[in-house]
């Protein structure tokens, strides 16, 4: 099957619940198992959690949240205009935090990484950035 | 969820539903002020968490550095596969011990 959606919110820490339920609404369409929903989820937790930590360091700003199913390929792009990433292969290194001050492991890029297939990210200091999440599913009516 | 004072010097942490950034912020302002000198060991009760990505393993481990000087144990009560999966990830299994219950948690204090 092919669908898409899009949308924005503003970068408050209340959205990322309701991200996470969208994203879970929207493939439900593909039959998933628990396990793959449970995985999609989670990555989309941290790619969203970090647009509203770390993108907008004074003033919330927005969120764009996107989603494609090709097939029984789901791709979710998560957006923001914020503050960019200097050095991305830096960023997506296991245990880096640019925020060691803060409670944080720094295993946001990791699970991402090991929960879906692929992940794109692109981003620049100043420039804001765009993460797409790409999984696949073994799910019955992905095929039709 | 809700934070209280059980037997051994032992804080007990319990979070149900998911344990995001939102989340994790609530319970580690209630956890902190019931935190006192004393207080030696946690136990995170899970048994009813159905969520949690690196906010929550974030939590843990801030809650986890006030306890370890003092030689203090962590102890995580029934995390569902989702939970133990993102607790596998991070170093948290090698220093906290998973329990059925609280009963049997506080045994290991
Ligand atoms: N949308 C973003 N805008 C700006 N910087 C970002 C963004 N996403 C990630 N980063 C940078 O990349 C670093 C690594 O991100 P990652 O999610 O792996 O770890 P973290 O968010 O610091 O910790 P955790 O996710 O474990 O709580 C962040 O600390 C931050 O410096
Ligand atoms: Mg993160």
């Amino acid at each position: 099957m092919k669908n898409r959606f899009d949308m924005e919110f503003i970068g408050i820490s209340e959205n990322e619940a309701f991200a996470r339920t969208v994203v879970a609404a929207f493939t439900a369409m593909l039959d998933p198992t628990v396990e793959e929903l449970a995985e999609l989820k989670t990555a989309v937790s941290e790619a969203v959690t970090n647009a509203i930590v770390h993108a907008y360091p004074e003033e919330s700003g927005f969120v764009v949240l996107s989603g494609r199913i090709d097939g029984n390929t789901v791709y979710i792009t998560i957006s923001d205009n914020g503050i960019g990433i200097a050095d991305v292969d830096k960023a997506r290194e296991p245990l880096f935090t640019g925020k060691p001050e803060e409670e944080r492991s720094g295993l946001g890029f990791s699970i991402m990484e090991s929960f879906c297939d692929s992940i794109t990210v692109t981003s620049g200091l100043g420039e804001g950035t765009v993460i797409t999440l790409e999984k696949r599913f073994g799910g019955s009516k992905g095929e039709i | 969820m809700s934070v209280t004072k059980a037997e051994k010097n032992t804080l007990v942490i319990t979070a149900d539903g998911e344990l995001d950034h939102h989340t994790a912020a609530k319970i580690r302002k209630e956890a902190d002020n019931a935190f006192s000198g004393d207080t030696r060991n946690i136990i995170f009760d899970f048994s009813k968490l159905t969520f949690m990505d690196s906010s929550g393993l974030g939590m843990i481990m801030g809650r986890y550095k006030k306890i370890q000087k003092k030689g203090g144990s962590l102890v995580i009560v029934s995390p569902k596969p989702q939970v133990k999966r993102i607790l596998e990830m991070s170093g948290i299994m090698s220093i906290a011990k998973i329990e059925p219950n609280i009963k049997q948690a506080l045994k290991r204090m």
